[in-house]
């Protein structure tokens, strides 16, 4: 990319050492009843985070949190910043995982794998999705027992800790979409011609579509 | 080139392929449910678009409705009020736009991957998406089939097509033939359980060897539904004769183009010769029924066997520790000592007329165990229940103790009120057994409709 920007997340990081978080987890199903986009954010690990079962009309204040789950202890309470194990994300397709996690406030996610569907859906909302190695993820993690704050650099593809940095790869395209912001319809729309004539020439060769 | 099923159907689809690595890919089928929807159009009416091309899309409510309806049962008999919202705005959204629907009465409402195949919806060759993971049990048709989340949901619609980068090819060869009592369920499971959720992620799993060959389309849909639990948005099958011989009665293209498009369906295999980035090889000729005792797919067992001992020095303990505690288990316990409490025969995994069969087949003539409080069978579709009805399936679960249930997801993850009480064990049929997946707390053991049958006379885990 050779505009000139710069994307830098840094703030609080909490660690979830669990591998395969799947996205019933992140936001339950309960709350896919919404039809908005927004106001997730009170229930992110819903089931982890309160001890008592909660529905979208339920006000979280008068429930009853898990004091000992990581987003309920300060400073963990306004993180930005989440470190989880293997495969995080995985299972179903909810984007509402990725809301959730918005709302409350997380920036960027710092896995070694996640699901296919949730590593999409972070990029339609600006979450930064950072896959690392273990022996990597390991280091990150002796970090934030100390610091509890990390900075993590987009731009030159960089988490940086007290006396090293870690670099991670993101393939360019993901990259332009978190520091651009842009709009994915709009883009594809500028090829609405390309797309009317492949769609005619599909049609003629396998009606059977139509 | 010797290409492979996934690369013939990519390049079938492929508009664009920009130089950063990813391509436009025109989308034939866009299957919609209420859940994953209404942002979407919301999204689409904000930028005063209108759905690219109206005829690709099918819409019908499967996730929160009611299992329980009757016949004078419409949209404003949904007693849960919010649910109630979700389903009248799918209605409006698709009377707004114009969008095949299948309302709550309809016979051909259900599980939208049930009533694609079912009425020929599905067909050979397509690209098929809807906002739902499972979205991969298409790709036992051939078909580039994927979930895909609400912000490509509203991009389908708005342009038909969909920016992705191509997956990987794995292909999984599976070695010999079970005994014919293990179900294609127990095969998923003891793929995912030998490989871990993960294998799949960033690939397409291409499923073949003499076993896929010699099963049903039903089964085959049960392999591909739970590629996304081994991490493969994508699953597949190559066409054949038994493809050819299940859409035979289901589709309906003209006589004109018919034989062309047998002739295309024909392609739909890997060459021979081409090259997977990764290919596996699978033993599954002495293969015992399987049964999940965790909360990952993964965490799945020989029937006859035992919660595993977590060695401490293993990554993995505190993930399998948390498990084993959530479950209500021991370390070592016999799965066998285990007792349930409920039984689920539905999801859109196994709630096929098949699967439905091989219930009946168990509990004609016996009742449920004492301590099963409750077990359901919910048909996949409208079209599975009056099948059922017509073989006098219902009779049978309903003289055992079954509930015999209007369609739709049900307890697979219980956004309608079929759910699990705090710590109750359920033998569930379905694709998930995550924490809370069938009600808070729940504790969920997926199995075959087969196993699920002997559980629900038995009581528990039959040695």
């Amino acid at each position: 990319m050779n505009k000139n920007y710069q994307h830098v997340i840094e703030g609080i990081s909490a660690e979830i050492a669990i591998d395969n978080i799947d996205t019933d987890q992140i936001i339950p199903t309960e709350y896919l009843k919404s039809i908005k986009k927004y106001g997730f954010g009170d229930f992110l690990f819903d089931g982890w985070r309160y001890k008592d079962e909660g529905n979208i009309q339920k006000d979280t204040s008068q429930r009853e949190q898990n004091e000992d789950f990581i987003l309920n202890i300060d400073p963990y309470k306004k993180s930005k910043i989440l470190v989880v194990g293997k495969n995080f994300g995985c299972g179903s397709s909810r984007e509402h995982a990725v809301w959730a996690l918005r709302d409350f406030g997380i920036e960027c996610i710092i896995a070694e794998s996640f699901g296919d569907i949730f590593y999409n859906n972070c990029f339609k909302n600006g979450i930064l999705p950072i896959q690392i190695s273990q022996d990597k993820k390991n280091h990150v993690s002796e970090h934030i027992k100390e610091n509890k704050n990390l900075r993590v650099d987009l731009t030159n593809q960089s988490i940086q800790l007290e006396s090293s940095e870690i670099q991670f790869e993101i393939e360019e395209s993901l990259k332009e979409r978190i520091i651009l912001g842009q709009d994915d319809i709009d883009i594809t729309l500028g090829y609405a011609n390309q797309i009317k004539q492949f769609e005619s020439n599909r049609f003629v060769s396998k009606p059977w579509l139509k | 080139m010797n290409k492979t099923l996934y690369d013939k159907l990519w390049d079938d689809h492929e508009v664009i392929n920009f130089d950063n690595d990813e391509s436009l890919i025109y989308i034939d089928r866009h299957f919609l449910h209420e859940v994953t929807s209404p942002q979407a159009f919301e999204g689409l009416k904000q930028k005063s678009l209108k759905p690219w091309r109206i005829k690709s899309n099918v819409a019908t409510p499967d996730h929160n409705v009611p299992t329980v309806r009757g016949n004078k049962f419409d949209t404003a008999s949904i007693e849960d009020e919010i649910s109630k919202i979700q389903v009248i705005e799918l209605e409006k959204n698709c009377s707004e736009f114009d969008i095949h629907f299948h309302d709550i009465n309809s016979n051909k409402q259900g599980i939208v991957h049930v009533i694609g195949p079912e009425n020929g919806y599905t067909l050979p060759g397509m690209s098929i998406v809807c906002g739902d993971s499972h979205t991969s049990t298409h790709g036992a048709f051939a078909t580039l089939a994927m979930g895909i989340g609400t912000s490509e949901v509203e991009h389908v619609l708005a342009t038909q097509c969909l920016r992705i980068k191509k997956l990987r090819n794995l292909g999984i060869k599976l070695i010999g033939l079970p005994d014919p009592s293990i179900t294609s369920k127990d095969v998923i499971l003891y793929i995912i359980r030998t490989l871990g959720t993960d294998i799949g992620n960033g690939h397409a799993i291409e499923f073949f060897g003499d076993y896929i060959k010699s099963i049903s389309m039903e089964a085959r849909m049960t392999i591909c539904n739970m590629s996304i639990e081994a991490g493969a948005k994508v699953g597949l099958i190559a066409y054949d004769s038994v493809t050819e011989k299940y859409l035979e009665e289901r589709m309906s293209i003209s006589n004109k183009d018919l034989q062309n498009a047998l002739d295309y369906w024909e392609t739909l295999k890997s060459d021979d010769g081409a090259s997977y980035d990764d290919l596996i090889e699978i033993d599954i000729s002495n293969l015992k029924p399987q049964i999940s005792w965790g909360t990952s797919p993964e965490m799945t067992t020989d029937f006859d066997s035992s919660v595993p001992i977590i060695d401490s020095a293993d990554p993995k303990n505190v993930t399998y520790k948390k498990a084993i505690d959530y479950m209500g288990l021991q370390e070592g316990q016999p799965i066998s000592s285990l007792s349930f409490d409920k039984v689920f025969i539905g999801s859109c995994t196994n709630s096929r007329i098949e699967d439905l069969r091989l219930v009946a087949g168990i509990v004609d003539g016996k009742k449920l165990s004492p301590n099963i409080k409750e077990a359901l069978v919910v048909p996949g579709s409208g079209m599975v229940k009056l099948q059922a009805q017509s073989e006098g399936l219902d009779k049978i679960f309903e003289n055992a103790g079954f509930q015999w249930r209007d369609p739709g997801c049900s307890m697979c993850l219980g956004m309608n009120p079929d759910r699990l009480s705090p710590e109750e064990r359920c033998a569930s049929t379905s694709n998930r057994n995550f924490e809370g997946r069938q009600g808070t707390r729940g504790r969920t053991h997926l199995v075959s409709p087969l196993l699920a049958a002997k559980i629900a006379i038995h009581g528990s885990v039959p040695n």
